[in-house]
């Protein structure tokens, strides 16, 4: 199913796109886009390796975007279809993974350098788990603001397989004293005046038993592009944690303040993680867990249906709650009905949902809410911050039903 | 030649290698070996040109400023932010004397 909010456009003339971007229409042939459904927001199609057709948000650094119809696939993002995003050009594109060892190291008793079997050799666990990035949906802000200008497509959910960092860790004995855990990969700036990318979790957290270095994604090597031969996965958390080629990780008695930590990837300080716009944060902390969100995928905006009765499905999540409930409205919020939960693959899976609706002929707008075990439920105003992370309004699907 | 021409001519003789270029050389437990595709996004023509592709492109494609918001408020405060930001947090190595001149091709150009 391809979806009307990601309208195919065939640019099949190739002299008519060359003359547009001024380059050889040979360079454009045949070549698909996509519109994201806010403005300038044109986006081609590109096949990269081990990747199905994805929405080509930038190249260099790569960020390439999962087309939403895949969610209704399957409850699981399939590998070849899950979203990419780099901060720093220097992407490694020659990996062995026979060579290929981890450092762990700083205020540990024992610092170590495991290789790739050192780490499969240990006690394996699994866990299915959403991956979002801190600005998914960053298109759909509200005074718009500068950064990767994504649809709803800059998520995934995958069963991770691989070792607790808390076994790794124990293994290197963490000294008394530490605070905090940094996480480096094998990706890096091209120039050494651009800070590397590096990331860090209390220790407390590191130490959870669930976050993972992991080597599996849906029973398969990682995509080279999705972190190969191991990444961090930090279930709950934003995308920004989830180091990819992760090949360091150093124990410090100190807070991590480089630039990703302390200046990047921060959120207002209160509740809602919002600002009036115009206005800026008071404080500020690191980015933390996703807030509850939830989608329709099997119908999309400006949809024709046929009048009368209709399954509406979808998904939603959270941080690590669960999900507890979702109703769905059909009169734009007037009156809500409870969906059924589909199967539960653990509080930081995508939980399926699906309701019968009736449609009467006429305009409809879907929406659809969901509330989490924790309590928290999604707003029916989009909320605003600075750096337009964590959209999760309550989403509306406008159709016409005959 | 200038890195400009040489990516030019880069990008001409990965075109010319087609689409079946893009292949992954190895796959399971031996070396991996990774080729992204060609960069397909360009600068726009504009006033400056050659000194937004001398400085910027090192570090990311034409795309990371074609999907940038448009409009009335996303013209020289906007785009001098950005700059600025290149400058300060990347440590792009931008010459003063280039910095308007980069400036105006953005607000002029997106």
């Amino acid at each position: 199913m391809l979806d009307r909010r990601e309208m195919m456009k065939r640019v099949g003339a190739g002299l008519a796109f060359g003359a547009m971007y001024g380059l050889s229409p040979l360079k454009a042939f045949a070549r698909d886009s996509v519109t994201l459904p806010f403005d300038n927001g044109d986006r081609p199609l590109v096949k990269v390796p081990q990747k199905r057709m994805m929405i080509g948000q930038t190249s260099r650094p790569p960020q390439l975007e999962t087309p939403f119809s895949v969610f209704d696939e399957s409850v699981i993002t399939p590998n070849d279809a899950f979203f990419v995003r780099y901060h720093l050009a220097d992407v490694p594109l020659n990996i062995d993974p026979d060579t290929f060892t981890i450092e762990i190291k700083g205020k540990v008793d024992h610092p170590l350098k495991l290789s790739l079997k050192d780490i499969k050799k240990m006690k394996a666990t699994e866990i299915v788990a959403v991956n979002q990035c801190s600005g998914n949906s960053r298109g759909f802000s509200n005074p718009r603001v500068a950064g990767g200008q994504s649809g709803n497509g800059a998520m995934g959910n995958a069963r991770w397989r691989g070792v607790p960092l808390k076994a790794v860790l124990e293994q290197a004995g963490v000294q008394a004293g530490a605070k905090q855990v940094v996480f480096g990969g094998m990706d890096g700036p091209v120039s050494d005046k651009t800070p590397d990318f590096a990331k860090a979790l209390d220790l407390d957290h590191a130490r959870d038993g669930e976050v993972m270095l992991a080597y599996l994604m849906n029973g398969r090597d990682l995509p080279v592009l999705n972190g190969f031969p191991l990444r961090l996965v930090v279930p709950g958390y934003y995308g920004t944690y989830w180091v990819k080629h992760l090949n360091e990780i150093t124990v410090i008695d100190s807070v991590y303040d480089n630039f990703w930590m302390k200046t990047a990837y921060r959120i207002p300080d209160n509740a809602c993680a919002c600002v009036e716009p115009g206005t800026a944060p008071k404080a500020t902390v690191p980015i933390n867990k996703f807030n509850v969100r939830s989608f329709i995928t099997n119908v999309a905006d400006g949809a024709k249906l046929k009048s009368g009765g209709k399954l509406l499905r979808g998904i939603a999540f959270d941080g690590g709650t669960g999900i507890k409930e979702v109703a769905v409205s059909t009169d734009g919020g007037k009156t809500w009905k409870t969906a059924r939960l589909g199967r539960d693959y653990g509080k930081y899976s995508f939980r399926e949902w699906r309701v019968p609706v009736k449609l009467t002929a006429g305009p409809h707008e879907l929406k659809v809410r969901a509330t989490s075990n924790g309590g928290q439920v999604q707003p029916a105003e989009a909320t605003f911050n600075p750096a337009g992370y964590m959209r999760n309004v309550i989403e509306t699907v406008r159709v016409t039903a005959a | 030649m200038t890195r400009s021409v040489l990516l030019a001519l880069a990008g001409a003789i990965a075109l010319a290698g087609g689409i079946c270029a893009f292949t992954l050389t190895a796959a399971g437990a031996k070396p991996v070996s990774y080729k992204l595709p060609d960069e397909t996004a360009e600068f726009k023509p504009g006033p400056n040109l050659d000194v937004v592709k001398n400085n910027c492109t090192a570090c990311h494609s034409a795309d990371y400023i074609q999907t940038q918001p448009r409009g009335p408020k996303f013209k020289k405060d906007f785009w001098q932010a950005e700059v600025n930001k290149m400058i300060k947090v990347y440590g792009a190595p931008i010459e003063e004397a280039d910095i308007g001149k980069i400036v105006d091709y953005l607000a002029a150009t997106y």
